[in-house]
């Protein structure tokens, strides 16, 4: 019953008696305790991975009226092993003019930039890596390092496609971070806490989603362009550089940034469920029942978590495989002009607003919230609607051809 | 407090053995017959001309520029935020101050057409 409640303690405290138990230091002990358990999660996370392409091929294979795979295991699924394999007997090349330490820097980053954000990403309450009170801040500067592999293993192939998709990572980075960390200030502010753990605890009544669902698309947007997913896989551009940073990849290399990108998604789809959709929790305070007290239990928790963070990786599979690839002009206009100034607005709104309905009781807080996103929400579309209506007046002046069409038209 | 960045540590040091225990399993076992012509730059079929590590315009400086002002701005945001519930209406007004002041700058670069890709 103990190992159900609060399984990782359980385990934890067992082995700390065993291992004092033979003489060995506090100090000592507990370094090993939290190396076998990160070993434990970090296999868990490539498990997972491995899975994950099986789920991505058979999701793109739907999208594009295929079945995907199903001829190796039940449904396909040993396909993704086979490919593992694959991979692993091709011969690796390494062109002869590439940075070779930075070569095969680049892909170990790519693992390693996303595996660490799992020691922060909460299972469930008793399921997690650590509980860093900076954790949002954390989380900025992994993604950062997940740029950072891009932009080495595309310098260091010494190819000009793999550094145009290198230079086009950096204009992508530069841009996309400012509306990400704005916006991650929001669930900062809601919850009083960086705290992963504080802030899906704070969502337990309700989800931030709906608190600022403004929010909640602009951190979905920049966590596709971080990374650098379609629409805003610029850095890959097949139809412009061919492969862009992983053009001289080839064999477990190409791999391993394979695997990094899926897993990244993932994990970004999980950090959207903690930031907005109250994580492992947030059932609305239906926990709180008697009837449904098995919602607390840790492991029931982990899988409405992995649910969750499955759920936000299918949104941004479904925006990959629907949307064509947009002009590198255009996506940093789309950026400076658009989605910095709406995040900073949203974050005024709910600075002020967290401040001012303070005293309200709680409908009055959340109605008031979530009211002043719709408003903010309708003044953009109805700004950008007058933009576009002036834009085609200027166009139909520009070439009278156009007007006289308009005019035959009406 | 201690406990939890030792955490850290050690997930950074395994985090970075995981992804080079597939690359050294693959050099084991994967055929290596290297040959200038399978080392050459890929470069859909050309012949490679000159080194590609050169000089080369970056068309988004200014947006760096911006970029840099704006992520400082954000490490000052942080604390303000954290620090929200305690602070009274007049310290939050003069946060959204500081945000407005940023907001100006953008305006003006915005203005000068520095946001155009040029």
């Amino acid at each position: 019953m103990m190992f159900l409640n609060d399984p990782i303690n359980f385990i934890a405290g067992w082995m700390r008696d065993l291992l004092t138990g033979w003489g060995l230091s506090n100090g000592l002990t507990t370094v090993i305790i939290y190396f076998i358990g990160i070993t434990v999660l970090i296999v868990f996370a490539m498990v997972l991975d491995i899975l994950l392409v099986w789920v991505e091929r058979k999701v793109v294979a739907r999208f594009q009226d295929r079945i995907g795979p199903n001829r190796i295991g039940p449904f396909g699924l040993i396909q993704p092993f086979a490919d593992i394999i694959k991979l692993i007997i091709k011969e690796d090349i390494t062109p002869a003019g590439a940075d070779k330490l930075l070569f095969n820097l680049g892909p170990v980053l790519a693992i390693a930039s996303v595996i660490i954000l799992w020691a922060i990403l909460p299972l469930s309450s008793k399921i997690f890596g650590v509980d860093l009170n900076v954790a949002v801040l954390y989380l900025v500067a992994a993604g950062a390092l997940g740029t950072l592999s891009i932009i080495v293993g595309g310098w260091a192939s010494n190819n000009k496609y793999a550094l145009l998709g290198a230079f086009r990572m950096v204009a992508n980075m530069i841009s996309y971070e400012i509306p990400m960390v704005v916006v991650l200030l929001i669930p900062t502010i809601l919850a009083d806490s960086m705290s992963v753990q504080k802030i899906t605890q704070a969502q337990s009544g309700i989800w931030f989603a709906i608190l600022s669902p403004l929010a909640l698309i602009i951190f979905l947007i920049s966590a596709i362009a971080e990374l650098g997913r379609s629409p805003f896989d610029l850095n890959e551009a097949e139809s412009e550089i061919v492969a862009g940073f992983h053009i001289e990849y080839s064999g477990m290399k190409f791999g391993l940034f394979y695997a990094g990108e899926l897993l990244h998604a993932f994990t970004f789809g999980g950090f959207m469920a903690v930031l907005f959709f109250g994580g492992y929790g947030g059932f609305f305070g239906l926990e709180k029942i008697g009837f449904f007290s098995w919602l607390n239990n840790p492991f029931v928790q982990a899988v409405v978590f992995l649910a969750k963070a499955m759920f936000g990786y299918w949104v941004i599979m479904w925006i990959k495989y629907s949307m064509p690839r947009i002009r590198i002009d255009h996506m940093l206009a789309f950026n400076w002009k658009f989605l910095t100034p709406l995040a900073l607005v949203v974050l005024v709104n709910t600075a002020v607003l967290s401040k001012v309905l303070a005293g309200l009781p709680n409908w009055g807080y959340v109605l008031g919230m979530f009211f002043s996103n719709i408003v903010i929400g309708f003044i953009t579309v109805e700004i950008l609607r007058a933009y576009g209506r002036k834009q085609r007046k200027a166009e139909a002046k520009l070439s009278p051809q156009s007007a006289q069409n308009q005019e035959q038209a009406a | 407090m201690q406990n939890e960045w030792l955490y850290i540590g050690i997930f950074l040091v395994i985090g970075i053995i995981v992804p080079i225990v597939p690359l050294v399993f693959s050099r084991l076992v994967a055929p290596r017959k290297p040959n200038p012509i399978k080392q050459s730059t890929y470069e859909c079929g050309i012949e490679t001309v000159g080194d590609s590590w050169v000089q080369f315009k970056a068309q988004y400086y200014i947006f760096a520029l911006v970029f840099l002002v704006f992520d400082v701005e954000t490490v000052f945001l942080f604390p303000w935020a954290l620090s929200l519930k305690q602070l009274p209406l007049f310290v939050v007004l003069e946060g959204v101050l500081f945000i407005g002041i940023l907001v100006a700058g953008l305006v003006y670069a915005w203005r000068k057409g520095m946001l155009e890709w040029a």
